[in-house]
């Protein structure tokens, strides 16, 4: 560190003669966060820059001493100590010798530091990922049992909470959906249009809607809308009840969570995804007529080339794949919110979490079908 | 005054969330009909004792008995009798956000009774009227002020007619009025419906007019350091560390008067929670 020149002191920062081997450093005026931020570096590269015996602070001018000022003066005495000079503090009005003593305790770190429950910079351990796993188990298991539960005994199910959720995840999605198919039919078909064209194929883009629609898409883009949309709310739902207590509320009165909140949320998913799916699939469909009649092609032969080439047994398909990515997406959201942590931000970090872990389970979950689908000839 | 039969016993009770323990080898007993009143500073274990006893985290060891039955060792039905046996004010209400007042209340009777959906609606709207909330069963819980919320939380504890109601720092957050209202709640609930009251507080003045009986718990030693009637003990204690509740001596020596006023912010270590 450069020794500071003298004469580039601040104001209310001097250094007044002294003897040999003792450097004096006196502070006058107000001693705030505004002025020792002025201080700070050149008070202590005078006491980092020589080799001195002794280190006095003068501060019988000092009028004010706030937290900052305190700082300066501990982190001098530390300094000065740590060169192994001594350190010598006069003219502090008295009135602040208790703060002083405060602020050197807290610097000194004889208060024994309490760190959190959270054990911060463990990262992802074995122990962790059995704990996970095992909450991911109990919960797969009460789920089940709740729904098992609901099919037996119909009655016990909470049907107005059903319906208000089914309302929630299918009729207030539907201008959503309904767009984003539409605006999908009409892309696919007028690129697949345009590369066609060359060789006259045009006409084969109707056979290849309805498939890809009718088999991938649909449920596909359905289940990444109920992640995204609906997802995200069972999360974030779930998440602050847990905040609010609400949770511990219901445990204490002897309701399971997973029975009155995660059911019902994962019956109406089930309930209103193939509708979703039927309604995908329509738009999609809409947009690629658009094209073919633009293109000067009669509405008939369209819809007759869709639905000459789409089977029952696709449609079925598409009904299996979105319940399943429904069952995933609604429960790992749910699963989420009940894991919530406390406070504003673990809410978000839940509904982050959800939405993220949704994707992952359907697309993993879309591989798979993949595959059987291809084993078995679907 | 000593009870025959006590309707909470607790022995042995020791809570750790990690390796330390929080409260160790905590016993007492609560008689029926009493107000029994948990006290101590911030961070000595009030709450921590509050969610042992209603079965929400199990303890290192002890036993939790409530209307004679164990609840830490309890599963599946047993449990749910226990839990059927109590009723629990949270400290914020958590009143479920998505249904009216009324529905709140009416909530454990719809999940535990056959009772018609009208008998539900009168018996909610008597509860209310308990806590003086008869006219605001078509409310959202939003719309309802603090010190309702917490009236409102406690009828719903009340819906299944327990014989203990747990009840987590109901003066918390509410004015020194409001505070005193929701005192008289617990109160005439006590001496008319011979309900036994569990709380956690810390506020004094509150204190001293429901309880019955408090122990004062200490995060030192992380247990019981004091038990008795209140007024005596603010009245006659010797004990230094009863004396710092009820005095409400700081432990950290506060500034002298022209200090900044930013002085008084910094804590020592053991005022954390």
């Amino acid at each position: 560190m450069a020794q500071t020149i003298p004469h580039a002191l601040p104001k209310g920062l001097e250094t007044p003669p002294a003897p040999p081997g003792v450097l004096c450093l006196r502070l006058t005026g107000e001693l705030n966060a505004r002025s020792v931020a002025l201080f700070w570096e050149p008070a202590l590269a005078l006491v980092r820059g020589g080799k001195h015996a002794a280190l006095r602070v003068e501060l019988a001018g000092a009028e004010y001493v706030d937290g900052a000022g305190m700082a300066l003066l501990v982190k001098l005495e530390a300094v000065a100590k740590a060169a192994g000079a001594g350190v010598e503090i006069i003219g502090l009005p008295e009135r602040y010798a208790q703060l002083l003593d405060l602020a050197r305790r807290a610097e000194s770190g004889d208060a024994e530091a309490i760190t959190g429950g959270g054990k911060p910079g463990q990262g992802l351990n074995f122990h962790v990922l059995l704990q996970s796993l095992r909450v991911v188990v109990n919960f797969v298991g009460e789920v089940a049992l709740v729904l098992y539960d609901s099919l037996r005994h119909p009655r016990t199910v909470r049907w107005a909470d059903v319906l208000h959720s089914a309302l929630a995840i299918g009729v207030e999605s539907m201008p959503i959906l309904l767009l984003i198919g539409f605006l999908m039919g009409l892309i696919m078909s007028f690129q697949s249009v345009i590369t066609l064209q060359r060789f006259g194929g045009e006409i084969y883009v109707p056979n290849m809607l309805g498939l890809v629609m009718f088999r991938e898409m649909g449920p596909l883009v359905t289940a990444i809308l109920l992640a995204a949309r609906s997802g995200s709310a069972f999360a974030a739902e779930i998440g602050t009840m847990r905040v609010n207590e609400e949770l511990d509320a219901l445990t204490t009165m002897g309701i399971s969570p997973v029975r009155f909140l995660v059911g019902p949320r994962i019956l109406s998913s089930l309930a209103v995804v193939p509708i979703m799916t039927l309604f995908f699939n329509f738009a999609s469909l809409v947009g690629g007529a658009l094209v073919m009649l633009s293109i000067g092609f009669p509405l008939v032969t369209f819809t007759s080339r869709v639905f000459a080439n789409v089977t029952s047994a696709d449609l079925i398909g598409s009904f299996i794949k979105i319940m399943v990515f429904s069952m995933l997406v609604a429960g790992v959201s749910c699963l989420r919110g009940l894991r919530t942590g406390g406070g504003a931000s673990a809410v978000g970090r839940s509904t982050t979490a959800a939405v993220v872990s949704g994707l992952i389970l359907i697309t993993v979950a879309d591989g798979l079908f993949a595959v059987l689908f291809y084993y078995f000839k679907i | 005054m000593q009870q025959p039969e006590p309707i909470i016993t607790v022995r042995g009770l020791t809570c750790a969330y990690g390796p330390e323990p929080v409260l160790k080898d905590v016993a007492f007993d609560v008689a029926p009909g009493e107000v029994f009143v948990v006290i101590g500073r911030s961070g000595c274990g009030k709450s921590t004792l509050l969610k042992h006893m209603i079965g929400l985290i199990l303890p290192v060891s002890g036993s939790i008995n409530l209307n004679g039955r164990d609840i830490v060792s309890a599963a599946g039905d047993d449990r749910l009798e226990i839990l059927k046996g109590i009723g629990v004010m949270y400290q914020g209400g958590a009143l479920f956000g998505s249904m009216t007042v009324a529905k709140n209340v009416g909530l454990p009777l719809e999940e535990y009774t056959d009772l018609p959906e009208e008998a539900i609606d009168v018996v909610s709207r008597v509860k209310l009227s308990l806590v003086g909330l008869e006219r605001f069963g078509g409310v959202m819980p939003s719309e309802l002020s603090g010190g309702m919320v917490k009236r409102a939380a406690i009828a719903r504890a009340m819906a299944l007619d327990p014989a203990i109601l747990f009840l987590d720092e109901p003066s918390a957050g509410l004015d020194p009025v409001t505070s005193a209202e929701l005192d008289r709640v617990i109160r005439s609930l006590a001496e008319n419906l011979g309900i036994t009251f569990v709380i956690v507080s810390h506020e004094l003045p509150s204190i001293l007019s429901i309880a019955d009986r408090v122990i004062l718990l200490d995060d030192q030693a992380k247990g019981i350091v004091a038990e008795g009637d209140p007024r005596e003990m603010h009245a006659g204690s010797k004990d230094p560390r009863v004396r710092r509740f009820f005095d409400r001596e700081a432990r950290v020596p506060a500034p002298t008067q022209q200090a900044p006023a930013q002085a008084r912010t910094i804590k020592s270590p053991e005022e954390r929670p």
